[in-house]
């Protein structure tokens, strides 16, 4: 048990970081698609813990959980059982209508596919997640303006997403993820669309704009030339996370 | 989050004029018949405007103004001792033939005023006076008959002359009237001289025109006037109504029409609703990122009904806009007929209204369906 937690620590995690500073806990999630012979189960029982401050990977092969396991701990995808904690915050307590505000205050999100609206400016994109929360239009702006800035799109706040390369569309959806202040940055394979390079400069750019003593950034990828930027990687196989190593260790076991 | 889901809706510029042009179209084609058919019906009810009096008393089998059964000259006298009534004269109103000065024939509604009072008479002269009516053999045709007349060589003007039932006819006037629904001219006389213009009958009465005494309104003296056995009396309102009514049940004008108009509704939800659906389709991605953001149903749902209706009020603008103009500029001889009513407009804007909801549902339904956990496959 943690202190301050009826939650117990998760396996295979020798972390234990004092209490309020788990940014997730998840135990023996359980997550089924389908019915009767289309039924699969995705997961089977994973378990994670989060800080705050820390990058987080989960790695795994191709349909060993690792998407379906970042829905459910950011509240987008219900599980059957288990239990998911984020900040202290029960999701199997919460109503949908709860869980969607939780998620508009506390959760930032890069995708694979940048989801950038074509028809939106940059700014107009980067500015949502406050418009969404009910801030005003100057305002949301102001924000979205100063976070661009910082990325390193000051100049190309009236462009068109179709007119940046993959690498400045992936830095418009950092700003997005960040604009609005959450304390949990989840990314969905962030690398996938960009070459090396540039893969590599992004996620430069997240561990330093991103991480810092209040948040926690939760990374799900493949792609092990950005495995060296995690605190800790998890390892999951068949829904299950299978061991989560410290920094450096699975770098220098694997890659 | 409503003005960017304006630039979402202006951004798909395909999908965008698709959805206005089919809802234009829509709109144009339902306005532009519902016009047309609402113009035939006023042609229905042309006499009624054209010889206004506040009540009609007509016998009781009369069902519509354009039927005429002939009364007793001595109902006019009845209907005048129904208390209520300030007076009450007679009218003649029957299709007869008119025999042209080259020998050619031509239909024409005759109708007889009040020799007295020239109660009935047209609103409106183009020449002449409608006093000069009581002058021997005179009468008032319309601009219906100077054109008809034209048609066949013949210039109508005040001191021409045809033929009625073998007698002769001088014109004093020229007057405007409102289009019948048989297209024939109107030709004004007096009571006395069109009962010798058309063909001898038993009855000759048409009609008797009434107007209510100070005090009382027309439709309380109809429903006295009613109460003599064999009369019909009805206020101008309520003929009127009845009249369309009539035509509405008895000809296939309505089916006819109204098979446009729905034709006009299933493109405008066909087209309209399945374009919409793309459209919602393709950004279903993004709708399922900002539900995954934290954007509520609610605004979702908001996003995606201000999107329909506005291509919904754009596309009423243009199409309604279209057959006004349509109305205005290309009929503008009043044929075919066109009558654009506030009700046209409100029931062409109810439909639109319902095309665009329709569509934000089926949008809606995708949206509120999809699973904010998409966004990641």
């Amino acid at each position: 048990m943690n202190p301050g937690s009826d939650f117990p620590a998760a396996p295979d995690s020798g972390i234990d970081p004092g209490p309020g500073a788990w940014a997730v806990r998840a135990e023996g999630v359980v997550k089924t698609f389908g019915r009767g012979d289309t039924e699969v189960q995705a997961l089977k029982g994973a378990s994670i813990d989060a800080r705050c401050g820390e990058l987080l990977m989960i790695v795994g092969p191709s349909g060993c959980g690792k998407t379906t396991f970042l829905s459910v701990i950011c509240g987008t995808l219900g599980f059957e059982s288990g239990r998911i904690e984020v900040f202290g915050s029960d999701l199997r307590t919460m109503s949908t209508a709860e869980v969607t505000r939780f998620r508009g205050e506390n959760v930032g999100f890069i995708f694979q596919q940048f989801n950038l609206v074509p028809h939106w400016n940059v700014l107009e994109n980067v500015s949502v997640p406050l418009l969404l929360a009910g801030a005003k239009r100057s305002r949301a702006e102001a924000a979205a303006a100063a976070i661009l800035e910082e990325v390193g799109l000051g100049k190309r706040l009236k462009s068109s997403p179709r007119e940046l390369s993959g690498g400045q569309q992936q830095r418009v959806a950092i700003a997005r993820a960040l604009v609005h202040q959450p304390r949990l940055i989840i990314c969905d394979e962030p690398t996938a669309a960009l070459d090396a390079v540039t893969g590599h400069k992004v996620l430069e750019l997240l561990r330093s704009v991103a991480c810092d003593r209040e948040r926690c950034v939760i990374v799900v990828t493949h792609d092990s030339r950005i495995f060296e930027f995690a605190d800790r990687i998890a390892e999951m196989e068949d829904g299950v996370v299978r061991k989560v190593h410290g920094r450096g260790e699975y770098h220098a076991q694997y890659v | 989050m409503f003005r960017l889901a304006l630039k979402m809706l202006y951004g798909d510029r395909a999908k965008y004029l698709m959805l206005i042009c089919g809802l234009s179209f829509c709109s144009l084609l339902m306005t532009q018949q519902s016009s047309v058919f609402c113009g035939l019906m006023l042609w229905t009810t042309a006499t009624l405007r054209n010889v206004q009096a506040p009540v009609w008393v007509a016998d009781a089998k009369v069902e519509q103004v354009n039927e005429a059964v002939p009364l007793r000259d001595v109902e006019v006298e009845r209907v005048k001792s129904v208390p209520g009534v300030q007076w009450a004269v007679p009218l003649y109103w029957n299709i007869v033939q008119a025999r042209l000065p080259e020998g050619s024939f031509q239909l024409v509604q005759l109708t007889g005023l009040d020799g007295a009072s020239l109660v009935g008479r047209p609103g409106k002269m183009r020449v002449g006076r409608v006093e000069d009516l009581r002058l021997p053999g005179a009468v008032i045709v319309d601009q219906v008959a100077v054109a008809k007349f034209l048609k066949k060589g013949i210039q109508l003007r005040v001191g021409s002359t045809f033929e009625m039932n073998d007698r002769e006819a001088r014109v004093v006037g020229i007057c405007e009237t409102q289009r019948s629904f048989l297209g024939q001219p109107y030709v004004y006389t007096t009571y006395s001289r069109a009962l010798e213009f058309a063909p001898p009958q038993r009855k000759q009465l048409s009609f008797v025109l009434v107007q209510p005494a100070p005090g009382h309104t027309p439709a309380e003296v109809a429903a006295r006037i009613s109460q003599l056995r064999g009369l019909r009396a009805l206020t101008e309102r309520e003929f009127f109504e009845e009249t369309i009514w009539w035509y509405v049940k008895n000809t296939g004008i309505p089916i006819s029409f109204g098979t446009v108009v729905i034709l006009g509704v299933v493109v405008g939800v066909a087209v309209a609703g399945q374009t919409f659906y793309l459209f919602v389709h393709e950004n279903l991605r993004f709708m399922a990122a900002l539900k995954a953001m934290g954007a509520r149903t609610s605004t979702l749902a908001g996003m995606v009904l201000l999107q329909a209706l506005t291509v919904g009020f754009i596309g009423y603008g243009l199409g309604v806009g279209l057959a006004a103009w349509f109305g205005n500029a290309v009929l503008k001889g009043g044929e075919p007929p066109f009558y654009l009513p506030w009700q046209v407009l409100a029931f062409t804007g109810g439909i639109i209204l319902f095309i665009c909801c329709f569509s934000a549902a089926i949008g809606m339904l995708k949206i509120l369906r999809a699973e904010p956990a998409m966004v990641f496959k």
